[in-house]
């Protein structure tokens, strides 16, 4: 009895002299996936988050962090509420959210309205760094542009003259076809026909006799999960793979090569990670993670690590004060990033600058054969900060 | 679009066609002749393909493998899940409103999509074509045509052909057609109605999911994928006409053309060319092409 009682002192003597009193804790809301197709997305996300926040010993600039979950469920009708359970009801300090865009720029919406500070670690909208960009919002991904861009200037360089894209019609595979048109064109090519397949659509078999017929030199896609396997596929079934190059954002190969078997073998993709970097940064974080969740990591873990990393600096430079957001914008934007995929920084509409790079399908592993182009900022179109 | 271009066209449109046909089959079987509105009929398709794959490791290990073995499995497997279901669930559904039967069966797609999501998660996964079906042959000089997928056209049409044969030249047949325009006279006449209601339902549930086994090496298989297998069926079978498979037949023909053309030449349109087709059917004949009976 005794004991009990001398040690509960002890433990609450602790608590109260502890520096963890000296200020709240900072509370951080997940707003991801954790029901639906982009569930494992989601539970990545989270567990890089949580792991560089362990590796701080659980705090970042002395403030303990706090965490709530709430689940997107990938439904835009679902999104205004779902942010909103976060901002009023939960009071969070920082949103960090999501995988699906129609849903992050609903986050996005209601993160400018309140001005409450906003990471997105994944959903690559141009707009969310364009036209909706503020001083709270930042992106710890990619935006649709950037390995679109990156890749239309490989195919140009490749010799390659015309092109066809095919993407789902929907806004993040317009704005990836897009991308490529547009650097691929400045780079000398020529795009003769952007094809579309109504979303979610996969019946491709009309379009892959048009590409078919109309023989171009390359052919870049943007497809992902489900569509992208059945692509991928028919693609090569169709004997184009060995006549017409297919090129592709990095989502036509990632976490899908079990599925796309032979099929996919020697594709060339581009994407902001990559296997088999092998530099001692992206090693240490792929053995840590791999420990801790007994996962192998993938780009969506780094994006979560990168999304807590990025909060860190910008509450360092605050003194752990969120509410001054300006200086926290500020400090970000001056900030070198310390990712698993490389050094990057970040652009005055708070998206990635950083290299994209080229890689080529070998086995079940994206492996790293270049880099497409060092230091790609997305223009930031219709952003005024 | 020249002459061969055209030619393939029409090859991918008749075999997208007859691919919709074997799933829309079951779901006009069971809601012609049962009147029951199956929205789980995706979910049988759905099943259908994640047997192919989850099923070919136990088949590999207990019968030496094989796709057509795994077939096999999947198919006694789906008729006796048609069964129970009917038995459990679908029975009690027959004398309730449209309401009812289409509350149930939803429930039924959320329980099988978290069942699935369970067992055997939410990964994409590919399903290998048995060897000698995975070659291809040269069309011309334009492309080439996966031997698998003129295979999968041939299942059609054979069940096409067999369904025929059951229900027009078999007794099992005639008392299905008997069960469909006069429950209560067949009773009457001395048949099992519940049984044989069963057994239809179990068919139609195994034509689904045979649909959704045979096209997994072509779809591979992914989570929702019988949702959106499930709204073109309805419109095969709306077109068609309730309950008709010659209907069933045309009407997923009819689908497979427009929905093929309307990608190459309406591109803008293709998200609701075949609802307009729909939209016109229902102007120009509310009951559909051919009207059950």
């Amino acid at each position: 009895m005794k004991i009990r009682y001398a040690l509960a002192t002890l433990a609450s003597t602790a608590l109260l002299t502890g520096p963890a009193l000296a200020q709240e804790k900072i509370k951080v809301g997940f707003m991801l996936p954790f029901t639906g197709t982009y569930t494992a997305l989601g539970v990545a996300i989270e567990n890089g988050f949580r792991l560089y926040v362990d590796e701080q010993g659980g705090k970042l600039a002395g403030r303990e962090i706090e965490y709530v979950k709430v689940d997107d469920e990938s439904d835009p009708a679902k999104a205004p509420d779902n942010v909103n359970k976060l901002i009023k009801r939960d009071n969070v300090d920082v949103i960090v959210g999501t995988v699906h865009s129609g849903v992050a720029m609903a986050m996005a919406r209601a993160a400018k309205q309140s001005n409450t500070l906003l990471i997105v670690p994944n959903a690559g909208a141009d707009a969310v760094t364009g036209p909706m960009c503020a001083q709270n919002i930042f992106r710890s991904s990619f935006s649709n542009w950037q390995p679109a861009y990156a890749m239309g200037e490989v195919a140009a360089k490749r010799g390659h003259k015309t092109a066809i894209t095919i993407t789902w019609k929907y806004a993040a595979g317009e704005e990836s076809t897009n991308g490529f048109k547009e650097a691929f064109e400045k780079n000398g090519g020529k795009v003769t026909k952007q094809l579309t397949v109504p979303f979610p659509n996969v019946e491709f078999q009309a379009l892959l006799t048009e590409i078919a017929a109309e023989r171009p030199d390359a052919v870049y896609t943007f497809f992902a999960g489900g569509g992208a396997v059945k692509f991928v596929r028919d693609y090569a079934a169709a004997g184009l793979k060995d006549t017409v190059p297919l090129y592709g954002a990095g989502f036509l190969t990632d976490g899908t090569l079990e599925a796309q078997g032979d099929a996919a073998q020697g594709l060339l993709t581009t994407l902001h990670y990559a296997d088999g970097l092998n530099t001692p940064r992206d090693n240490a974080f792929r053995t840590a993670y791999a420990k801790t969740f007994k996962l192998q990591p993938d780009v969506y873990a780094v994006q979560g690590y990168d999304a807590a990393q990025m909060l860190a600096t910008g509450l360092e430079a605050v003194g752990g004060d969120i509410g001054k957001k300006a200086e926290f914008s500020a400090a970000l934007q001056k900030a070198t990033i310390d990712s698993p995929r490389g050094k990057f920084t970040i652009s005055k509409s708070h998206n990635p600058v950083q290299d994209i790079y080229l890689r080529k399908v070998e086995g079940n592993e994206n492996k790293v054969a270049g880099v497409a182009i060092e230091g790609l900022a997305d223009p930031g179109r219709g952003c005024r900060m | 679009m020249d002459i061969a271009t055209f030619l393939i066209q029409c090859l991918n449109a008749v075999q997208y066609g007859l691919l919709l046909f074997l799933v829309a089959s079951g779901l006009t079987l069971i809601f012609g002749i049962m009147g029951v509105i199956n929205l789980a009929h995706g979910s049988f398709y759905m099943i259908g393909a994640y047997m192919a794959y989850a099923l070919a490791p136990a088949v590999e290990q207990y019968l030496g493998g094989g796709f057509f073995t795994t077939l096999a499995v999947g198919i006694v497997l789906s008729v006796l899940l048609g069964y129970l279901l009917e038995w459990v669930f679908f029975s009690y559904l027959y004398e309730r409103e449209h309401l009812q039967q289409v509350l149930m069966t939803y429930g039924l797609i959320l329980v099988f999509e978290e069942l699935r999501s369970i067992l055997v998660g939410n990964d994409v996964h590919g399903v290998a074509a048995p060897g000698w079906l995975a070659g291809t042959i040269p069309l011309g000089d334009v492309m080439t045509y996966p031997v698998y997928r003129l295979f999968v056209s041939a299942v059609c049409v054979a069940v096409a052909l067999g369904m025929w044969a059951v229900l027009t030249r078999s007794r099992l047949g005639m008392r299905i057609r008997a069960g469909a325009s006069n429950r209560e006279m067949v009773r009457a006449m001395g048949i099992d109605i519940r049984l044989l209601y069963r057994v239809v339902f179990a068919i139609g549930v195994a034509l689904a999911a045979l649909a959704g086994m045979i096209a997994a090496p072509v779809s591979s298989v992914y989570p929702n994928m019988g949702a959106q297998v499930l709204i073109i069926c309805f419109v095969v079978v709306v077109i068609g006409g309730i309950g008709s498979i010659k209907g069933a037949l045309v009407a997923a023909l009819l689908v497979g053309f427009v929905d093929t053309f309307g990608k190459v030449l309406f591109p803008a349109m293709a998200g609701i060319s075949v609802y307009l087709l729909m939209a016109l059917m229902l102007l120009w004949k509310p009951e559909g092409l051919f009207k059950a009976g």
